[in-house]
């Protein structure tokens, strides 16, 4: 399938889900959607770093929450429509992810995991110390209750903004698969000294995936004040984020852009449904049992088993 | 001492030293290879013969001495680009990518350098595949290839980058009889193309057979650079390999 026709197919499976959950006639469909699409974004942003050049990030609640706080403080000071801050997110949590893989050039493996922990925890540090943004307080938003120009429900107009990004981003990320950054990325995960030896400006290619799975977690994070309406740092830098965007591909499988898709529905919407039935404390029990299990019974995630099993039938 | 006169060698290496904290691994070594040559590169186990490729590949930096390359200083090239400019090597324990199959093995230096010819990418993987005799595993993982295969692997995706110069390090340590021979008409073949080749290796009878000149590498001096079957008889060498 091509570029173009990927893309199309991406809008009318869109369009479809939409439209499906407006048929539902229940407006939580839409809110809990919302959380799902986030998770589709924030996962497959993850794993273009984490999944394709294997340098695994544990700080994606930082990038996350630098969107989410670009928002509060564009809201606090213009009236941008939410698109433009999305962008604007993206730019500010890009910039820190350039400066990031920067800092980290060095570090490989377990240690570049632990320096980016250590972001996370000094982004927040800030955070809570800017008054501006409502520092440890929180900022309250006041939600619009219909979006502008479509005239649709603010929550579903968020859904739907949601569902544009993670159409940018599945493109985005389909493309590097296919590309000769892809190939690039794949020998920087394999072998950095064999991939320079090849040819290939590691260093660059680094620090293009740092920045741009940075943007994108950062554009995912832009609409939370809206959805939320009060964010303070503790829930904008939740253990939740930086958890599910770690478990959401290696559940899904990393090799390809499907697998964080594949891992975020189910965990996302297993989440939502538990939230609602059981307990809302239960939802990081529930990624953790499914990540341990994973590891042991299917470390290459879902797509590794369908992998192995297409093999085995051609065999 | 041969060799050919400095400034129109395609590698230039000049008093070239390298240390480890204290421990000097390469000290002032001096070698110009020039376009086309067969050059062997022998020296006892932690001769500093691996440092020296290193350096000259730019996997590690060297703090005293220069590098040139066809006529261009090395120093503060990344090995990316070096490779780019025709100077490729193979490493003593081959390094393949492991989730890519053979064929995106190949791929990735012919997409990377951009000095593959105008015809399709994929005819040139298979192309290359073929010259080392492994055409039909194209599709499969490194993991699935023997020792030997994995050696020819290792060469053919030097040999991707196209490049002037390959420098082959130990690529045939642990093969059987049969196999070197099969290592070594590759390499010859190579040379026959125009590709000027440094071959790092302990099996004296490839060597021999391979090299038209030969430098000996001893606690990271060069002592020994001339026609090999004199060098071989120098009493510098024997004492260095055998003792007094």
């Amino acid at each position: 399938m091509s570029g173009t026709k990927f893309f199309l197919a991406l809008l009318i499976a869109s369009a479809a889900v939409f439209g499906a959950a407006g048929l539902i006639g229940n407006p939580y469909v839409f809110f809990a959607g919302y959380v799902v699409l986030q998770y589709i974004a924030l996962a497959t942003a993850w794993n273009i770093l984490g999944g394709y050049t294997g340098y695994v990030n544990f700080g994606t609640a930082a990038f996350f929450a630098l969107g989410a706080y670009t928002t509060v403080a564009l809201h606090k000071l213009t009236a941008l429509p939410l698109p433009i801050m999305m962008l604007v997110g993206g730019i500010v949590s890009g910039v820190v992810g350039l400066g990031t893989g920067y800092l980290t050039l060095r570090l490989r493996g377990a240690f570049f995991s632990i320096a980016t922990l250590a972001l996370a925890v000094v982004v927040q540090t800030l955070i809570t110390n800017w008054n501006f943004v409502g520092g440890s307080r929180g900022a309250y938003i006041v939600r619009p209750a219909t979006a502008p120009l479509l005239g649709i429900d603010y929550v579903q107009y968020l859904f739907l903004v949601m569902q544009g990004l993670v159409v940018l981003v599945l493109v985005v990320a389909r493309a590097i698969e296919r590309s000769r950054l892809g190939y690039g990325f794949a020998t920087i995960r394999d072998d950095e000294v064999a991939a320079e030896a090849s040819g290939v400006p590691t260093l660059r290619l680094k620090l293009l995936a740092t920045t741009l799975s940075g943007a994108f977690m950062g554009m995912a994070g832009a609409p939370l004040p809206y959805y939320v309406t009060y964010l303070d740092p503790a829930s904008g830098f939740s253990l939740a984020y930086a958890v599910n965007g770690v478990a959401m591909p290696l559940v899904g499988g990393t090799s390809s852009w499907l697998g964080p898709v594949i891992g975020a529905v189910l965990l996302g919407t297993l989440q939502q449904v538990a939230t609602v039935t059981i307990s809302s404390a239960l939802n990081l029990l529930i990624v953790g049992l499914m990540l341990v299990a994973f590891v042991i019974v299917a470390p290459n995630g879902i797509l590794g088993l369908v992998q192995v099993r297409r093999r085995r039938s051609r065999a | 001492m041969t060799g050919c006169q400095p400034g129109n060698a395609l590698l230039e290496v000049t008093s070239l030293g390298k240390r480890f904290g204290g421990f000097v691994a390469l000290e002032a070594i001096n070698l110009a290879v020039p376009e086309g040559e067969r050059l062997g590169l022998i020296g006892p186990n932690g001769s500093g013969k691996s440092t020296l490729v290193n350096c000259i590949s730019g996997t590690l930096r060297h703090e005293m001495g220069s590098v040139r390359f066809v006529g261009q200083k090395l120093e503060g090239l990344a090995a990316h680009e070096r490779t780019r400019l025709g100077l490729a090597r193979s490493f003593q324990l081959p390094r393949p990518f492991n989730t890519l199959s053979l064929a995106e093995n190949l791929r990735v230096p012919l997409l990377y350098t951009g000095r593959h010819t105008t015809q399709p990418i994929d005819q040139s993987c298979i192309d290359l595949l073929d010259m080392v005799g492994l055409a039909d595993k194209a599709d499969r993982l490194p993991r699935d290839l023997t020792q030997i295969e994995m050696r020819k692997l290792e060469l053919a995706r030097a040999m991707a980058a196209r490049p002037r110069l390959l420098i082959a390090d130990e690529a045939m340590a642990g093969l059987s009889h049969a196999e070197v021979d099969d290592i070594l008409a590759l390499l010859i073949r190579l040379n026959g193309q125009g590709v000027t080749v440094i071959l790092i290796e302990h099996i004296m009878r490839a060597v021999m057979h391979f090299s038209q000149r030969l430098v000996v590498l001893v606690a990271g001096r060069k002592i020994a650079d001339g026609d090999p079957a004199e060098v071989v008889r120098d009493p510098d060498v024997v004492r260095a390999y055998l003792g007094e």
